[in-house]
């Protein structure tokens, strides 16, 4: 045990360097000794990952936790059904989710315009998929403002209205399921679908029976990723969504002022809410992807 | 079980916490020994220069941005940079009480001062001077869509029904408080009648106000981008909104209240000299005279005469001292939970 252990000790501090040669060599002909290596060899790197992990995620989640509590789960309970608690948790779930179908469709839809179609400008397109992304959340709320708020150049006003959410959540998310999609897309077989064609199936069949069983893993992690986004979302809403209790206050509004009226414990726990939601959605899309990608390997 | 899980979560998160604090406050406790030591040394080479860190109520900017390169271009204040935080007057009263640096505080309302002072950071006998500490004030006034579509005239005129008021949340703001008094005072007639204060207080906040912006300064903007069709504002902010060519008026009731707002050298302030004669120049005519351009009332009476057309004298002006004063205003009305006010606010806004 001990002798493994400076074993490991001596090939994660001295001989690293050398160890990438003879490792692809016996990587290639027999799988053995990789299914032994990743829990053996680095004792460090895995020990680091787990300081690393612990003090940048689960400790403050830890404390988070604690907060939420501080006034007992009495105290936690009343605080999560405030009625203005559970509207903005129902506005931010609901907006959200209409964002995150609305991105399934055009993600898509973008998507596969990119990967089959050709037109001039389709590099920039392609830049300007990712520049939400980049772009600082609260630019995109000037950038709403201006088009859609009281000064509206085209007369149309979502200032403080649920579609000024809508929209200013789709902008944030848009990168989202293009992103997931577009890779599957450039990969997937397009002979399959010819071969569909020339069998007699019809546009609609192919795209239910050949695409979209292809495509439908990548959809559903990028429209949970975009969800998952849109329902922490701040900068981008705090100007364009008007804060207005139990109307447009999304959860994050709330917590922020609940931490400017001295009451944090309302705000951890709200946090603590958003935190569960974001988990489980986060773990029901690894199961529904995973469960699709079977399907479709099966049959 | 569960609650024993619970415990050793605690606990192990607890002691994770602990060792992390444990760490940050010998770290910051070196850092800011450091600073203060080579603050110290740059206020003896030179009378006053260094940095001063001010912490002020959110509307308050519009004053600073002209009353500070007052301060700076002139003989006193020559070469001192500013580091300044603007926003709703509690927030920041609770942050620099939570060890934020600030050398000078410019709270809207007495009470988020009165908080630093029981926190040691400011002394007990700031006011004590004739001045009483306040360099500048204001009063509450009504600020309508222009042209006064809704024809808003005085205080019964916010309860006409429809009519959606916006105002600042007062667990966060002094702009919402100074709001809320103005019409309590008018009503209960200086507080000899506060049942019918309150039954104002209630069918205006139960009934009209269905936002709740953190700050004077976030209640501007919200009424602005077209949310309500009446705000409660300070006649400074009033008067910064349409000079800015912003599409409102405002009209002054004849009966409202007066505005009065502290200013305080921090006493743990890096750079105390410095923090001192800034606040000392704040009520020197010059400055007097920079606030009464940007729109805030002067104390100095030579220069409030001086700019008296300007600043109209209301019928009935009430003020914090007819009611008794700020110690017993904020703790019957406002404390969290318990005072009069809060719970209406409580039970409108939950």
């Amino acid at each position: 045990m001990t002798a493994t252990a400076s074993a490991g000790l001596a090939g994660g501090t001295h001989v690293s360097p050398a160890e990438p040669r003879p490792g692809p060599d016996s990587l290639v002909p027999h799988h053995a000794p990789p299914a032994q290596r990743p829990s053996r060899g680095r004792p460090y790197a895995t020990g680091l990952v787990t300081l690393w992990l612990s003090v940048v995620v689960l400790l403050p989640l830890a404390a988070l936790a604690v907060t939420s509590t501080e006034d007992g789960w009495g105290g936690f309970w009343s605080a999560l059904t405030a009625p203005s608690a559970l509207a903005a948790l129902r506005v931010t779930v609901l907006v959200s989710a209409v964002v995150a179908l609305l991105n399934a469709v055009m993600g898509t839809l973008i998507a596969w315009v990119l990967v089959r179609d050709d037109f001039p400008g389709k590099g920039l397109v392609n830049v300007l998929i990712d520049l939400p992304f980049a772009l600082p959340t609260i630019v995109a709320s000037i950038v709403l403002l201006s088009l859609y708020g009281p000064d509206s150049p085209i007369h149309v006003h979502f200032n403080a209205t649920r579609y000024g959410l809508v929209v200013a959540l789709a902008f944030v998310t848009l990168p989202f399921v293009v992103r997931s999609v577009q890779p599957v897309l450039i990969e997937a077989d397009k002979e399959v679908e010819e071969a569909a064609a020339s069998l007699g199936a019809g546009g609609v069949t192919i795209f239910r029976r050949v695409i979209l069983p292809t495509l439908a893993p990548a959809m559903i992690s990028g429209t949970g990723l975009a969800f998952a986004r849109a329902i922490g979302e701040f900068g981008s809403v705090v100007l364009i969504g008007g804060n207005i209790p139990r109307h447009t206050q999304v959860a994050s509004q709330y917590i922020q002022q609940q931490i400017e009226i001295d009451q944090p414990v309302n705000a951890a726990v709200i946090s603590v809410a958003l935190l569960v939601i974001a988990f489980a959605t986060l773990f029901l899309l690894r199961i529904a992807s995973s469960r699709s990608l079977r399907r479709e390997t099966a049959s | 079980m569960s609650r024993a899980t619970r415990l050793t979560a605690t606990a192990t998160a607890l002691a994770g916490a602990m060792a992390m604090t444990a760490c940050a406050g010998g770290g910051s406790s070196d850092t800011s020994t450091t600073s203060s030591s080579s603050g110290a040394q740059a206020t003896d080479a030179a009378k006053v220069s260094g940095t001063i860190s001010l912490y002020g109520y959110s509307v308050a900017k519009t004053a600073y941005d002209k009353v500070i390169p007052g301060f700076t271009s002139g003989g006193a204040g020559q070469g001192v940079q500013f580091q300044q935080s603007y926003g709703a007057s509690g927030d920041q009263s609770r942050k620099v009480a939570a060890g934020a640096p600030a050398d000078v505080v410019s709270f809207s309302v007495e009470p988020d001062i009165t908080r630093l002072v029981k926190a040691g950071l400011v002394s007990a006998d700031w006011n004590a001077s004739a001045t009483k500490g306040i360099p500048f004030g204001s009063v509450v006034t009504i600020v309508v869509r222009k042209g006064n579509p809704k024809g808003i005239h005085d205080w019964d005129d916010l309860l006409k029904p429809g009519i959606n008021v916006v105002t600042p949340n007062p667990f966060s703001s002094g702009s919402a408080k100074w709001n809320l008094l103005a019409p309590y005072a008018v009503k209960s007639d200086g507080g000899t009648n506060p049942a019918a204060g309150l039954a104002y207080l209630s069918s205006l906040i139960t009934g009209h106000v269905h936002v709740q912006p953190g700050s004077g300064r976030e209640a501007t903007e919200t009424f602005l981008q077209g949310t309500g069709d009446v705000l409660l504002s300070y006649e400074d902010e009033a008067i910064a909104a349409v000079r800015a060519g912003d599409p409102v008026e405002y009209v002054t009731p004849p009966q409202t209240f007066k505005i009065e707002n502290p200013v305080a050298v921090v006493t743990k302030a890096k750079n105390p000299t410095a923090a001192k004669a800034f606040v000392d120049y704040l009520f020197t005519p010059t400055a007097q005279k920079l606030f009464a351009e940007a729109g805030f009332r002067p104390v100095d009476p030579t220069v409030a005469a001086a700019y008296a057309k300007d600043f109209p004298a209301p019928q009935k002006l009430w003020t914090i001292a007819d009611l008794g004063g700020w110690a017993s205003v904020d703790k019957d009305l406002f404390t969290k939970d318990t005072g009069k006010v809060a719970v209406i606010y409580d039970k409108a806004t939950k």
